[in-house]
Parts: structure tokens; sequence; C-alpha cells
């Protein structure tokens, strides 16, 4: 378990790694010169070859790289080229908001994901079943997007129970918040929902397959009592990875649903990054996601370790 | 391989009798069919449409800005004045071919990764997955946005986001059958009898793994379905004046509340294609892998 | 016999499934009793029902599946009239059941002690304390070693035979009237398959307990039950007390299906097998008459005109076949004197020499084998060196994990040996089939033991025999055409299932096609793997007339692997037994199956289930399970199981080759002297020979 440990950590080392190559790579594309941009089409030469040198920007990239990296790692986030403040306090402010927004989310769609999957599964191939996994199905491929502003358009606009922009300041407390956070959070629910319900449903089958399933029927234990204590104990194992990978991915999929809503979160920052172009703050907020949603990653191992005796005891 | 000819004749008998369980299967879940009529009602649309639409989608008409449904725009009109049946309708085309050959770009590449890698074994596979699981740990919106910013918007561009994003699911499950397949006892036997790598591979597991394939292909294309439109919602992915659904819902944000039908239908006609390809795909694996319900 | 309520009382049970096709009665008026204390073994092939009579008698069918007619009473309780809850304070408290694969019966997250304390709780009222108690108390009482220690574990850090045990002890913790065993010993080692049926009988005796044992091994009735049923196609063909069921054999299925198993005292070359022509019924097409009559010798008109009842021939013995009388007189049909007489025993060319054959893994792979190298090591096969000679059969026996498939597997290639010399017909091999040219290919072929995976499901059955004629035979498109028409001729399959997909054929004729395959190399050498364990007897005994005859008219050369030591008896000139990777003891077949033995082969021999209640089998038991490979017991790597261990010798050195006759030879601190001394006239003693003419 240790020696597992260890790998998966070397792994996720070697992932942020490579991942920070990707995002620091993508980002020297850009289109223009970054100094220029931060100075405007009227700059003179020389004030662009100066400010060139400020940012080492005429450093090869290796080492520009290494400087990036290393600040980021020190804590060192960089300055954003717009706003001119440093990008760390902006990242970490807004990752508190989409954490709440998270968390919320979460609390709505694994505990109904979990209900729906298991009914699936013990009605397999009648119409429940059909019903549930076909709209799953159809949920998960759903461009939030395309489910926010449909709520929006029957809860906000048409029944106005909830309000349509969740703008709201960014150190706003949870309980002033959670208003705003409704709408957001069933969007990205739905497609949450669509995962959990499919992994639990596919699992439980397999389950519910087993001889031993079969055997603790016959060994006449209460039906309740077979379904939790030899059926879920043993189906739900994926569905504990795919909460704790989820909490990673949700990050990423707030992207879209922040700015539906205008909600300040990651995900809306990323997206005001990249129509600016500040390249500080895309790199900065990126690194962060992937940070996030590796470190998910590990906890939905460690998690299933944990659970499954066949990893934790041993041969 | 002289018998090339017999081999594929008789291949395309044993798909065919193989089929004929599913199909009874098929008829047995209605919402297969449902997922079926829709997709196919947006092929038959997206290949005939352009042909048959009242308007061009560029066509604007200033004066007639933002108008209601009516007779004359059945889908009303647009902050241009362009005819929106006219863009959805076009814009089907749009959706279909990106997200389409996205889909068959990762297919393509994904199965042969994952063949390589599950056939090959050894170091080559260690690395070919560690490199997927890189790819897996970045969030699929947030790499094809940075790399789109990179790269800069354009429909091929997103076509080979697409398609590379999703190359390591695709592999990952390719990997997974022929790790299977090829301890099985059969390809064994064509080892035994001096058979290639070439035909091990393509006409022993290739076969095999195909129901999978069709599978995997299908959730897919609904994947970069959601991804293309998110993309184009973002402004990032189609530009303007394309009508790609997603920028045509992105555009129309602004619009809402003194026009709502410009953003209905756009984003209607996301949703119905998007639950179409979800039933479809959710028929497909209970068509062609009854048995299996584990490797979602 | 017994006069007292019967536990089990099943009268006119039909169970009928709801199909595509319409209503399926796949069991049909069957009726059974079993009394308190009696085991009644109710024997089948696949496809008879005799799972589905188990579930039915507990009312446990599939959501399609019902009983349409017929009473089922335990101890006078009539289960039909019972709701779905009552029938599951049934389950676990009055009637238990016993599965077939133990690995995939218990639960892999939840302790073992819990396993069996949750019965305990759940009917017998315990506090969670008491079932614990009480749990360590039932696995004391299978004998099973440190129970405090393992009611801890999980699943899978115990072995087959162990969990067995386990399964044994939940099932009897209420003391239940009825026990119900569905092939409890299938997927066991034949020596923990013995240890395991001495335990049930000895439980059984204590706890006075009903039990309906059902299985498709003859062997295994004859040992442990009382009463036996043969059931065919849904119906109860047979039924009476063992000696009357097994001497008497009043129906032709019974003796068609004890016709089919070899005998452990003779071989092909004196005996050929008796196979039963065609098929099981399938329900939906069932015959008018008798159901057995298209398969039946001894069938006439009348057989087929209706069916006949299962009626009385003796006193408590029930035969469904309407000519018993003339069955009693008729006698054994069974075994067949081999037409060809007795092959001539001249040693053939060698065709395959095998020198010190090792095959290491280590136990990690990819990237990680890299730092793991030298960490622990598996010894599949270590040291093993065999000939063979032309139109000879090796068999080789050994408990599963001994090495036996690795080492076919290495000889073959599919396997790279780590070390040690395969030379065919004088000509050193590389390691790896893929180094193999075309012309050594075609020497060496190999069926394999699963007929499923063994052809691709893809490809019809014709084009799987014709590739290796293409590559291995340069033959033109014509003559490969009629080539594969002729295999298919010389494995007994019609020319149309050619075209075939491997899901349109049964077990043994996929097993028919992939030993046309092999063949159509046309080798000196064949590879059997196992390649008849997975069928039914029925179709085990035609798969081995069909190597026999094959061998004879093309001469080649088998190396024989499987577990079942009466087939390998049956099919072999030379046996090698295998323990740990290493052999311990060679010769030829009748050699090796009287003594002098090596105490592993004693003990193998002593736990054949043998169909004839009258032979009497030395019980030698071996202890525990076959240690892991990983850790090789020093000294004589048999010596921490081994019943006849001489001492501290047997820890610390290796055993000496020792040799008997011309051709056995043993590998035992044992002299030779002494252990024919011990092993007296050994194992098999009071074999009858009645039908076997040499």
């Amino acid at each position: 378990m240790y020696r597992y440990l260890l790998r998966r950590f070397a792994f996720i080392l070697l992932t942020l790694f490579l991942a920070s190559l990707i995002i620091f790579t993508a980002t020297q594309f850009l289109p223009g010169d970054v100094a220029q941009i931060i100075l405007g089409q009227f700059a003179t030469e020389t004030a662009v070859e100066n400010l060139r040198e400020e940012l080492g920007l005429n450093r090869p990239l290796h080492i520009q790289y290494l400087n990036w990296a290393g600040g980021f790692i020190r804590g060192d986030w960089g300055t954003s080229l717009v706003s001119r403040t440093p990008v760390r306090p902006i990242v970490l402010e807004r990752l508190g908001n989409s954490a709440m927004l998270a968390v919320m989310a979460l609390l709505i769609y694994v505990p109904l994901g979990i209900v729906l999957g298991v009914i699936a599964a013990l009605k397999r191939d009648k119409l429940p079943d059909q019903l549930i996994s076909g709209v799953s199905m159809a949920f998960v491929g759903l461009p939030e997007f395309v489910s926010g502003l449909l709520l929006i358009a029957f809860l906000a606009i048409g029944l106005t129970w909830f309000p349509a922009n969740s703008s709201i300041n960014p150190d706003t407390t949870f309980r002033e918040a959670f208003p705003y956070l409704v709408l957001p959070a069933i969007t990205v629910s739905l497609t949450g929902l669509g995962y959990i319900t499919r992994m639990t449903r596919s699992g439980t089958i397999d389950v519910l397959r087993m001889d031993y399933v079969r055997a603790a029927d016959l060994k006449g234990l209460p039906a309740w009592q077979v379904l939790i204590r030899h059926v879920l104990r043993n189906s739900l194992l994926p569905t504990v990875t795919v909460v704790a990978m989820g909490i990673g991915w949700l990050l990423g999929g707030l992207i879209v649903t922040e700015t539906v809503y205008g909600y300040p979160g990651l995900g809306r920052l990323i997206v005001y990054g990249i129509q600016r172009q500040d390249l500080p703050l895309i790199q900065a907020s990126s690194m962060i996601i992937v940070a996030i949603y590796t470190f998910s990653n590990l906890v939905a191992d460690i998690l299933y370790g944990l659970l499954n005796p066949r990893i934790r005891v041993g041969e | 391989m002289e018998d090339g000819k017999n081999m594929i004749r008789q291949a395309g008998v044993s798909s065919l009798s193989k089929l004929q369980p599913a199909f009874r299967r098929l008829l047995r879940y209605p919402m297969t069919l449902i997922g079926f009529a829709i997709v196919f009602f947006f092929i038959f649309i997206a290949i005939f449409g352009p042909a048959l639409v009242p308007y061009q989608y560029t066509e604007q008409n200033l004066p007639n800005k933002l108008q209601p449904p009516s007779e004359e725009y059945i889908f009303g009109t647009d902050q241009f004045g362009r005819d929106i049946f006219s863009r959805v309708i076009v814009g089907s085309r749009d959706v279909l071919m990106v997200a389409g050959s996205g889909t068959v770009m990762a297919v393509f590449f994904g199965m042969l990764l994952g063949l390589v890698s599950g056939y090959r074994g050894g170091w080559l596979d260690e690395v070919i997955m560690r490199l997927m699981d890189v790819i897996l740990s970045i969030p699929p919106l947030l790499l094809a946005m940075v790399i789109l910013f990179s790269l800069g918007p354009s429909r091929l561009n997103v076509i080979i986001v697409v398609g590379f994003l999703y190359i390591p699911m695709v592999a990952r499950v390719v990997r997974s059958v022929v790790l299977d397949l090829k301890t099985r006892q059969f390809v064994e036997a064509a080892r035994l009898r001096g058979e290639g790598r070439f035909y091990i591979l393509f006409r022993e597991i290739l076969p095999n793994i195909m129901p999978h394939l069709a599978v995997e292909a299908s959730m897919r294309f609904s994947y970069s379905i959601f991804l293309v439109a998110s993309l184009g919602f973002l402004g990032l992915g189609v530009q303007p004046p394309s009508p790609d659904w997603g920028l045509m819902v992105g555009e129309a944000r602004t619009w809402f509340y003194q026009a709502r039908w410009v953003l209905f239908f756009p984003a209607g006609a996301i949703a119905l294609l998007v639950v179409g390809v979800g039933f479809m795909s959710d028929g497909l694996r209970r068509m062609l892998l009854p048995g299996g319900v584990s490797n979602e | 016999m017994n006069e007292q309520t019967p536990v089990l009382d099943v009268e006119d049970m039909t169970v009928t499934y709801r199909t595509e096709k319409g209503p399926l009665d796949t069991v049909r008026k069957v009726n059974f009793k079993i009394c308190a204390g009696e085991i009644y073994g109710l024997v089948g092939e696949s496809g008879s029902g005799k799972t589905t009579l188990a579930h039915a008698v507990v009312r446990y069918l599939p959501a399609n599946g019902f009983l349409r007619s017929g009473r089922i009473l335990l101890s006078g309780t009539d289960l039909m009239s019972l709701s779905k809850m009552e029938m599951r304070e049934i389950w676990g408290s009055r009637i238990s059941m016993v599965h077939q694969d133990p690995s995939s019966s218990i639960n892999p997250a939840i302790q073992i002690g819990e396993q069996i304390a949750e019965v305990a709780r759940a009917h017998l009222g315990f506090s969670r304390k008491e079932a614990r108690v009480k749990a360590i108390e039932m696995l004391n009482k299978v004998h099973m070693p440190d129970p405090e220690a393992v009611a801890r574990r999980y699943a899978h850090q115990l072995s087959g035979g162990m969990l067995q045990r386990v399964l044994i002890a939940t099932a009897l913790t209420t003391n239940p009237e009825l026990l119900i065993m569905d092939e409890p010993t299938t997927a066991l080692d034949v020596t923990t398959e013995a240890v395991i049926l001495d335990l049930i009988k000895d439980l059984m005796e204590e706890y006075n307990t009903a039990v309906l044992y059902i299985t498709h091994n003859l062997g295994v009735v004859a040992r442990i039950s009382n009463q036996v049923g043969v059931l065919y196609a849904g119906e109860i063909m047979e039924e009476g007390s063992i000696a009357q069921v097994f001497k008497n054999k009043l129906h032709p299925y019974t003796r068609g299906l004890l016709g089919c198993v070899p005998r452990v005292d003779a071989n092909k070359k004196d005996v050929s097998l008796k196979a039963i022509p065609g098929y099981i019924p399938r329900p939906d097409n069932l015959p008018r008459g008798c159901i057995f009559a298209p398969r039946c010798e001894l069938v006439e008109k009348a057989c087929t005109v209706e069916r006949p009842p299962l009626a009385k021939a003796e006193e408590g013995h029930l035969t469904a076949c309407r000519r018993f009388e003339e069955l009693k007189k008729i006698g054994d049909v069974v075994a067949d004197t081999r037409a060809g007489g007795t092959k001539e025993d001249k040693l053939g060319n060698l065709v395959l020499e095998a020198r010190n054959i090792k095959k290491y893994f280590t136990a990690a792979g990819g990237l990680s084998a890299f730092w793991q190298r030298g960490r622990s090591v598996i010894k599949a096969v270590d040291d093993i060196s065999i000939r063979m000679r032309r139109s000879f059969t090796m068999g080789i026996v050994g408990e599963s994990g001994c090495g036996k498939t690795t080492l076919a597997r290495c000889l073959i290639g599919l396997e790279e040996a780590t070390s040690g010399e395969i030379e065919l017909e004088g000509e050193l091999l590389p390691y790896s089939v893929a180094k193999r040219p075309p012309e050594i290919l075609k020497k060496m072929q190999m069926v394999f033991q699963n007929p499923d995976a063994s052809l691709n499901p893809q490809h019809p059955a014709g084009s799987s025999v014709a590739r290796p004629l293409i590559l291995l035979r340069n033959l033109s498109r014509k003559e490969v055409g009629d080539k594969v028409k002729e295999l298919f001729q010389a494995v007994n399959l019609p020319e149309e299932f050619i075209e075939r997909l491997p899901h349109e054929l049964s077990g043994g004729e996929k097993q028919r096609v992939a030993i046309a395959r092999a063949f159509a190399a046309d080798p000196a050498l064949m590879i059997c793997d196992e390649p008849i364990s997975s069928l039914d007897v029925s179709v085990q005994a035609s798969l081995m007339n069909l190597l026999v005859d094959l061998q004879e008219s093309r001469e080649t050369s088998y190396l024989f692997i499987s577990h079942d030591l009466a087939a390998v008896r049956h099919l072999s000139d030379w046996i090698a037994v295998v323990y740990l990777g290493r052999l311990w003891e060679i010769g030829s077949a009748e050699d090796v199956f009287v003594p002098p033995y090596h105490p592993y082969t004693e003990a193998l021999l002593s736990a054949i289930p043998i169909p004839d209640p009258d032979v009497k089998q030395e019980t030698i038991r071996l202890k525990g399970s076959v240690p892991s490979t990983m850790d090789i017991p020093s000294g004589c790597r048999f010596h921490t199981r081994c019943p006849r261990k001489i001492g501290a010798i047997c820890e610390q050195q290796e055993p000496p080759w020792q040799q008997h006759g011309n051709y056995h030879q043993i590998r035992c601190h044992i002299p030779i002297e002494e252990l024919l001394e011990k092993q007296g006239e050994g194992l098999l003693k009071k074999m009858p020979v009645e039908g076997v003419i040499n």
C-alpha cells in the first residue's frame, strides 16, 4: 500500500510537470508580443524592449519556463497584465467561490445519483431503467449553457424563484450567497448526476450478478440487509472514485456554468483571462485547476484502496 | 493472403448473423429507437437542409431584426435580422461535421494507440498509457481552451483539439479489451501457426473490438458535441458569422430578455441532438454489449 | 428404508420458464424424498435442469421461472403456500445452500467470521458477540486451522478448499433440516475434493441433516450419497440406492454415463470408451416417447410412442425404462474391447526432448519489473526434463498451480522458458514461438482447455481450420477447401459446420473444430492442455475416443495434461507426476498406477472419485493446499504435506531419483522396497474385472 502510494505520488509530480509544460508552451504561441499587448499599439520601440527585458522575455524559453515554474512553486504566481496586481490573491479568492459552488453541487447530485443508479440497476432493462439511463446519458452530454439557460428561462425569469444572475461580490459569505448558488449548482449537478447514475447502475448490476449476493439471499438475510451490506458495499466502490474525481472534474466543468450565471469563480476568471490575453492569470489558474484535479484523483485512488480489502490487506 | 476475399465475405456473413438478434434487442428498447430516429433526423437535415432553407444563413436584414417567430420567419430573426430557422438548419451540418470529424479522429488514433499499447505491452504500453493519463488529468474543456487560445480558433483547430482530447479515453477502452483478447486461446492458436502481428491485430483481435468501439464512438460523439458547443458558447470555437449552435446561444445571451427565441431554438436543437445521441449510445451498449456493463 | 416423515418431499414438480418462444418446462413431474441423515445424490449433465431443480425447491427462481405444478413439503410445511417474506425466514434457517464456486460465493469486502455470524444473528437471535463466538465454533467444526485468525480474514486470503469449508460452516450454523449442495467440489482440486467430501460425510452424520447433493460427477455420487437420482433433460430416469443404481443400472442412460467414464485399471489399448451418441434434447423440442429414445441403443418402436413413467423395478429402485427386465439380463454393455487389439509396444523415434526446463516469473510486470527485479520470483517450472516418442502419449498430472500448464506453454513457445533445452526431432528450438520458423511450428500444435475462447467468435469454423493449411502447408486454394472438408470428416463433424460461427456450435463441437485446426498442420507432437475438462462426461468420452483414433491413424504424439487421473490413465502410455514445478515420478501408465508410488502420487490416486461403490480406496488425505511457488519448501518440496514423511532428511535434502524396473522412476527418500512394503497391493485393489476383456 505504501509503495503504491509512493508510486502514485511520483506519477502526480510527473503529471504536474508535463501539464505545466503543456500550459506554458500553449501560452507561448500567443499571436502578438506580450510586451506590445501590455503597452498598447502606440508604445515606443524602446519602451517595449525595456519591458521585454524586465519580464524576461528575451531569455531562452527553457529559462523562462524554469523561472515561471520556480516562481509558481514558491508562491510567486506573477502579476496580472490587465489589473497590474498580483495574481495569487485573485485566484485564491475565486477558488474559494468555486469550491462553495462545487460543494453545493456535490451535495445535490451524489445522493440523488446513487439512488437513481440503484433503482435503475434493480429494475434493469425495464422502463424505469431505460428512462433513467437514457436521460442520464443525455444529461451527461447536455452542455451546461443549454441546461443553465433553460433553467434561467423557467425558474428565474418565468417563475422568479431564483435570481438569474449570480454575479455576487467576491467576498460574500455563504449565507448571503446561497440563493445565488442554487441555479448554478443545479446546472452543474445535471451533468454530474448523469455520471454518478451510470456508474452506480453499472457497478450495482455487476455486483447483483455475483454468487455472493445469491448466497446472501439464501442465507435468509432481510432483503434490505442484502442490498446494503452485500450489494452496495461492493457496488459503490467505483462510485466513490467518481465522486472524489468529481471534485476536480467539477472545477473544470464550472467554466461554462460560471460564465452563464456570471458567477465570480475560477472558471470565469480563466475565460476572462483568455479574452484579455492575460498570460499570468491563465497560467496560474490553469495550474491550480490541474493540481486540484490530479490530487482529487489521488484521493479517489486512496479511498478506493482503503475501502477495498483486496488492496488494503494485500495477498 | 489468397483467401482474403473469401474471408471478407465470411466476415460479412458473421456480422450480419450477429446483428439479427441485436436488432431484435433494439426493438425491445423504445428509448433507443427514439434516439436513432433523432440522430437520423439531424443527419437528414444536415445533408438536405441547407439546400432547402428559405434564406441564406448570412443574409442580414437589419430592419427585421429580433422579429418573433412568424410565417415569414418560422423561428424568428436575430440581432442582425438573419433568419434563425435557416441558421439552425445550416448549423446542424456544422455541428455534425465538426463533432463528427473530431470523434472519427479520436476513435481512429485512440484505436491505434490502444491496439499497439495493449498488444505490444511492456515499456511502450507503460509510456503510452502514462501519457494518456497526463492528458486525462487536465480537465478537457480547460485544455481545449488553452490549446485553442494558442492555435487560434478555427473550425479545423476545433476538430483537431476535440480529436486530440478524446484519444486517451478511446485508447484506454480499446487497450483493456485487447488485454483481455490477446490472452484468449484463439490468438495463441494464431501465434502457433505463425501468423504475423498485423494479421493477429487486424483479423483476429480487431473484429472482436468492434462492438466496444461502436459504443465508445457513440459516447465520444456525445462528448464531442458537448465540447464543440461549449467552446462555441465561450467564443473560443468556430467564429462568427458561422451558424454554430453554441456560438448562436452565446451571442444571443445579450438579447435574452427581449427576444427569447433567438436563444431558444439553437439551444433546443443542441438539447434535442444531445438527447438523441445519448439514447442512441445507451441503446447501442444494450444491443452490442448485452453482457458487459462494466466498461463505462 | 426409512419410515419417518421425509425432510424433503417433492411431488410432481414442474418448473417452467417464460421465454420468447413461449413457456418451456425445463423440469417435468419430478418426485423424490429425502429423509434426515440421508444424502441424496442428483446426477445430471449440463442442460439436465439440476440447478433449476435445486433453485425451484427453495423457490429461488429467476423472474421468468415459476413452478407450474407440484408440491414441495419441508417436514410437512408446504413451501408453495408461503409468501416471499416467509421463504426468507426459511432460507438459512431450515434450508441452507452451498454453491459451486466458493471463491465467488463469499463477499470479498466482508470478513469471513462476520459472514458466518450474520446468519446466527438473523435466525438465532444472537447478539453480535454471541454470533462471533458461534462463527468461530463453526469454523472449528469444519476443521479450519486457526479459526480465530481466519474469522478476521477476507475471501482473497484463503484457498478454494478453505473457502468451501467456510461455506459449509455457514450453512450448518443454524443446524438446518435440509442442506442443498450444488456441485460443491467441482471447482476444487481432486485432493481437496476428497478432503471436503470426507468432511461433508462426517458432518452430515453428526448433524443428521438431509442433503440434496447435486453433481455431474458419478464418482463423487458413489462416494458420498446413499440414494441417487439420475436426471436427464429435466426428468428423473432412474432412482434407487447407490448399490442398486451403480450395480444393476436399470436405465440405458445410466449405463451410458458409466460407460463414458474411463477406468483407472485399463487404458486405450484395452478398451475404448462407449460414448452416448447425439445430444440432450432441448425442452422446446422433446421427443414424443421416451426422452432418451433417440440416443438409446435398445430403442424399439414402442419406446417412441409413449413416454414411460418412472416405475418400480425392484424394491426401492425406480427406472423410466420400459425394457428394464431385459436390461437385467443383458448385463454390462459398458466397456468395449478395442477393435484393433493391443498395439505393439515398441519404442518409436524420439520426437521431443526437453532438458532442464525452468520458467521463473517475476511478480510484477511493466516498467516496475525493472526496479523489482530479483524480488519475489515465482518458480513455476523448476528443472523438468522429459522425452517423447512417436505415436505415444505422455500424461502429466498434478494439482492446479503445480506448473503443468506452464511447462506445456514453454515447450510450445507461448511462454519463453528461462533456461533449458528443447529439442524437436533433433533440432534445438528457440524459446519463443515468434522465433520459430514455419517448419517447426508445423510440427507442434496445441489444443486448449476452454472451447469458448479457443475459436475466434468472428471467424467461421472452416476458416479457423483453413489458416494453418495456408500458412504451414502452402496448399493451393482448392486443396485447402478439400483438406478442410477432410479434416471436418476426421473429427466427425458434418460438412455444413464449415460455414458456422462458434456461437452456433456446442462446447464439444467447438473442441472438435479446435482439434481439426491443430491437426491441420499435421503435427508430430500435439499438446493437449485439459482439452476435455470443461465438457460433459458423455462428450468427454467421444473426444477421448477421437483423440485415440487420430493418434492411431496419424502417429501423432500427445502431451496430455489433466487433473483427471482416470482420463490420463486412459489415454497415456507414460505418466509424469508434477508437484511445485518438479517431477516426482515418471513411468509407464501401468507402473504409475500400481505400487510402489511416490507418496504424492499415492495421495492423488486415493482421491480419485471412482464411480463404483464396490471399490474401497485407501483414504490418504493431504493436509492443506499447495504451498506458494514464491516460497518453496526446502529439501523435498512435498515434505510439508507428505503423509509418509520419514524425518529431518525430508526437510533438508533433495530426494534422489530411484529406479524401479526398466522405466519407472520415483524421487523419494524412502527406499523402493520400503514403499512397496508400506503400500501393499495398492489403492485400487478390489477392482472388479467384469466387462474388461484383455
